[in-house]
């Protein structure tokens, strides 16, 4: 069994400790907005975050958040109005969508650590986040907007 | 008129599409309410509650498109609807929606009538109903913005469905004939405004095909055999299957429907303990006796056929063709090659299956519903009306999921045990196993000039694995020499430049065909053909000595079988010269650029000749001579859709299908390898990210003629428009998709 927090409340869950966090948050929590997509840490579709940090759960063992915080997409924000999730909506961001709780979890991280990112760092955080759909233009303006107008916002 | 539209009705022309969606709305007129007190149903696609709100039944699927936005558009436009109250909704199967496809970049073209028409009959009649509940005369009314307005006074929708009398019938052929507003009349189509699918889409709320559950389901994941096709299960070992906590057990499939023969079925309590079971299972099979094939074999067979005067199927045949080139002053030739492609739609592709009340249930994201009912149910051996696909949204859809075969081994997996609930969920690497990749192509291209380098003759050869030959035959029309094609792998090639007698040839790789299960990917042929056309094009250009932007305007003058015609091509060739010039003036063709820099052209009309999206693309590259790697500069688009219904759908669609045009001219690309691809997943296989993306530039010219397709007639504009481009930096010839840095040093050493 381990013991994490998740979007701020406790859960306790019996997934061995070696399954990927991943699955544990979408089949045994029930929580299915993180996205599977490579299995292999390569696409970014799983992104959330452990202690603030993007990380992906399709390669952290359930067993490592034991005792730490984990935020989902769910979690992001209570009424799920993050500066990004609406710059998100504002850009017409989505696609087939897939791809885009990693996108924002990752984005999020970043403005976190970088409130006001140049063009090149945007690419580089978000490079590691596959959108087939190849809706880069707007997802690279929704961080942009959002950044303008300041993450706390 | 030109050839390949010209073949009989009972043949898949888009026409025939479009004949079988109508007469399933044209069941239905205008009928009573059952009482005053429900919901009013004009016709099948909508309905009317007694609080006004709209709710549109949409039967494409949803895949990143926007497509129930624009559908729900369509009708509210003409309905006349309060925007704020329109809702949408994705609907699962059922017989009386009629034919159930989103593809071909059909879905608005094929909707547009058929919805206009819907909404204007839900108009007309609650107008009378309004009308008779204020007391005063129809013709003195308006419908607008959701309420029947006389002079000061006005009605609501809601009202008028929750008191008036909307007995009014319309008889399908009334209905069929109830005119659309004229373009100047419109209030929603055309309008800014966002799309509804988004918000779910931002914060987790949408649900996919890979999040459906029901109570006391298992997982379950496939051990794949190692070939598509004739690979035959000779013994399961599971002795360290059963060391995996929550493994429960091995089945191999009995799949009368020949859909997934050889798969064996692991199940498990949860999709990791699935997982980790089916590595540790062992399965020895007989394996088919494509085990071996490369995709050089594939190439070569395609040469073979290609080389044989009398393969495949005569598209177009004009007389003359032989005796033009035999006179001919001088000839150009030229072979281009595609590789095989991958779909790499980001969900790998799952299903949830059970059976339920006498009803088996698929739930899963799917693009063709009505192709792959009729496997399941020769798979399950039960009737189609006692199976039902639950829609979901699609994780990408991009043609992978108009092959809705990974439904069928879900449902025997089910079946197998009693019709409990199964979920079954491919890998990443069992994804891309089992694509139905976009076949390997080579094609061969010959143009004749007569006296004063006037073009006479052209001839355009091209061999591929055939899609719908593999998974709807019935769909193939005939050739002029009675052989049946794939119009859907050699669209493209029957162009709208006038060159003189023309013939086209389609030819199918019978060997692509046994190794694979070619698919639709996002273009289908139009990715192929216009990749040889387009860099073609610029070769004869060069070979006359003419600049190629003036080379291709000359040929689309529009006028014989090129002349355009009602209701989708108006105006023909000559909107594809007009977006060609306007795209050659916006990128400032003709204009120096710095030393290895170069700027290059291609144009297309999409997806087929009677649903024509006319687009061009300029491609600004940058080559470095000393290992030939491209670097895309910028990308200019402008396109020709006719009525733009939701033009920021219309604006991502541009960008997504011209970054998918250049992902697989530079950045995607894969091989047969032992009968399979070859790249399995991201590691290998590297489509383009947020650091490559180039600036772009997209304009629309401004339309009132006939809503087109636009999800995929970007795609095919970029490969070849970067290829010339190449070319006019640094003189490289490539013919070979996807371009490589080596095939482009080489190129410049030639």
């Amino acid at each position: 069994m381990t013991s994490f927090r998740l979007n701020g409340r406790e859960v306790s869950v019996q997934a061995p400790e070696d399954a990927p966090l991943l699955w544990t948050i979408r089949d045994e929590v029930g929580l299915t907005g993180t996205k599977f997509g490579c299995g292999i840490g390569q696409c970014g579709a799983c992104t959330v975050h452990v202690d603030g940090d993007a990380v992906r759960s399709c390669v952290t063992p359930t067993g490592a958040v034991a005792g730490r915080s984990v935020t989902t997409i769910e979690g992001l924000d209570p009424k799920g109005e993050h500066p990004l999730q609406k710059a998100w909506i504002d850009a017409q961001a989505p696609q087939c969508g897939y791809c885009q709780s990693g996108q924002i979890m990752q984005a999020a991280a970043l403005l976190k650590a970088n409130p006001k990112p140049s063009d090149a760092e945007i690419e580089a955080e978000m490079t590691g986040n596959l959108c087939r759909c190849m809706a880069y233009i707007r997802i690279k303006k929704a961080i942009k907007a959002a950044a303008a107008k300041g993450v706390a916002a | 008129m030109n050839a390949i539209v010209d073949t009989p009705a009972a043949t898949p022309t888009r026409r025939g599409f479009l004949i079988t969606v109508s007469a399933a709305g044209a069941l239905f007129g205008l009928a009573p309410p059952a009482s005053a007190a429900q919901a009013y149903a004009p016709t099948i696609w909508y309905a009317i509650d007694p609080a006004g709100v709209v709710t549109v039944h949409i039967i494409r699927a949803e895949m990143g498109q926007h497509v129930g936005t624009a559908i729900a558009r369509i009708v509210a436009d003409e309905l006349e609807a309060d925007w704020s109250k329109v809702r949408i909704d994705h609907v699962d199967t059922d017989p009386k929606w009629g034919l159930m496809v989103t593809g071909g970049s059909w879905s608005i073209w094929q909707s547009y009538p058929l919805y206009s028409q819907a909404g204007a009959a839900g108009r007309i009649a609650l107008i009378d109903a309004g009308a008779k509940l204020m007391g005063v005369k129809p013709g003195d009314c308006v419908a607008r913005n959701g309420a029947v307005v006389a002079g000061k006074r006005s009605v609501s929708y809601g009202e008028i469905v929750s008191k008036g009398d909307l007995s009014r019938t319309f008889t399908a052929e009334e209905l069929g004939k109830l005119p659309i507003k004229p373009a100047a009349e419109r209030r929603i189509i055309g309008k800014p405004g966002g799309a509804q699918d988004i918000p779910a889409k931002t914060n987790g709320q949408a649900k996919y095909g890979l999040d459906a559950k029901v109570p006391g389901m298992v997982y379950a994941r496939p051990k794949l055999p190692p070939t598509r096709y004739g690979s035959e299960v000779v013994s399961i070992d599971e002795t360290d299957a059963k060391a995996v906590p929550g493994y429960i057990r091995a089945i191999a499939l009995d799949d009368p429907s020949g859909t997934v023969p050889g798969w064996v079925m692991v199940y498990a309590d949860s999709f990791v303990a699935a997982d980790r079971a089916t590595e540790a299972l062992k399965v020895t099979w007989k394996a088919g006796d494509t085990a071996k094939i490369s995709e050089a074999d594939l190439q070569a067979r395609a040469r073979a056929l290609i080389a044989d005067k009398a393969s495949g199927s005569q598209v177009v045949e004009d007389p003359g063709v032989d005796a033009a080139f035999t006179a001919a002053k001088s000839t150009v030739e030229a072979t281009y090659t595609t590789a095989t492609a991958l779909h790499f739609q980001l969900e790998p592709v799952n299903a949830l299956a059970f059976e339920k009340d006498g009803m088996f249930e698929i739930h899963t994201g799917n693009q063709w519903q009505s192709l792959v009912l009729p496997w399941l149910a020769k798979a399950l051996g039960r009737k189609e009306e006692t199976i039902v696909l639950r829609t979901y949204m699609l994780g990408g859809g991009f043609g992978r999921r108009l092959n809705g075969d990974y439904a069928v081994p879900a449902a025997l997996a089910s079946k197998a045990i009693g019709g409990k609930p199964v979920k079954m969920v491919l890998t990443r690497a069992d994804d891309t196993r089992f694509d139905s990749p976009r076949s390997p192509s080579v094609q061969t291209l010959r143009m004749a000039f007569g006296e004063a380098g006037r073009v006479t003759a052209m001839e355009h050869r091209a061999c591929a694995g055939w899609p719908t030959q593999a998974m709807a035959p019935f769909f193939m029309p005939k050739g002029k020499n009675g052989q049946p094609y794939d119009p859907f792998a050699i669209a493209g090639a029957d162009h709208w430049y006038n060159v003189g007698a023309q013939r086209v040839r389609a030819i199918p790789n019978d060997l692509a065909n046994r190794t694979m299960r070619p698919g639709w990917l996002r273009s289908v042929g139009p990715g192929w053909t216009n990749w040889a056309l387009e860099s073609f094009m610029d070769e004869a250009a060069l070979k006359a000595g003419v600049d190629p932007l003036a080379f291709r305007l000359k040929m689309l003058d529009a006028t014989g079988r090129n002349a355009g015609s009602a209701p989708s091509a108006v105006g023909g060739a000559r909107r594809q010269a007009a977006v060609l010039k306007r795209v050659a003036e916006k990128a400032g063709w003709g204009k120096p650029l710095p030393k290895n820099t170069g700027l290059g052209l291609a144009t297309s009309f999409g997806q087929e000749r009677d649903m024509p999206t006319w687009v061009a693309c300029a491609a600004r590259v940058a080559v470095d001579p000393a290992s030939g790697a491209v670097k895309v500069q910028k990308l200019t688009l402008v396109a020709d859709a006719g009525t733009i219904v939701h033009p920021d759908g219309a604006l991502a669609q541009m960008e997504g299908a011209a970054l998918w045009g250049m992902s697989l001219a530079l950045f995607e690309g894969s091989a047969f390898e032992n009968g399979e691809p070859k790249d399995t997943s991201l590691d290998t296989y590297t489509p383009l990210r947020m650091a490559d993306v180039p600036d772009m530039e997209v304009e629309f010219i401004p339309s009132t003629e006939a809503p087109v397709g636009l999800g995929e007639p970007a795609t095919t504009v970029v490969g070849p428009a970067i290829g010339n481009a190449i070319f006019r930096a640094v003189g490289a010839r490539v013919r070979d998709l996807p371009i490589r840095p080596e095939a482009v040093e080489a190129g410049m050493k030639a």
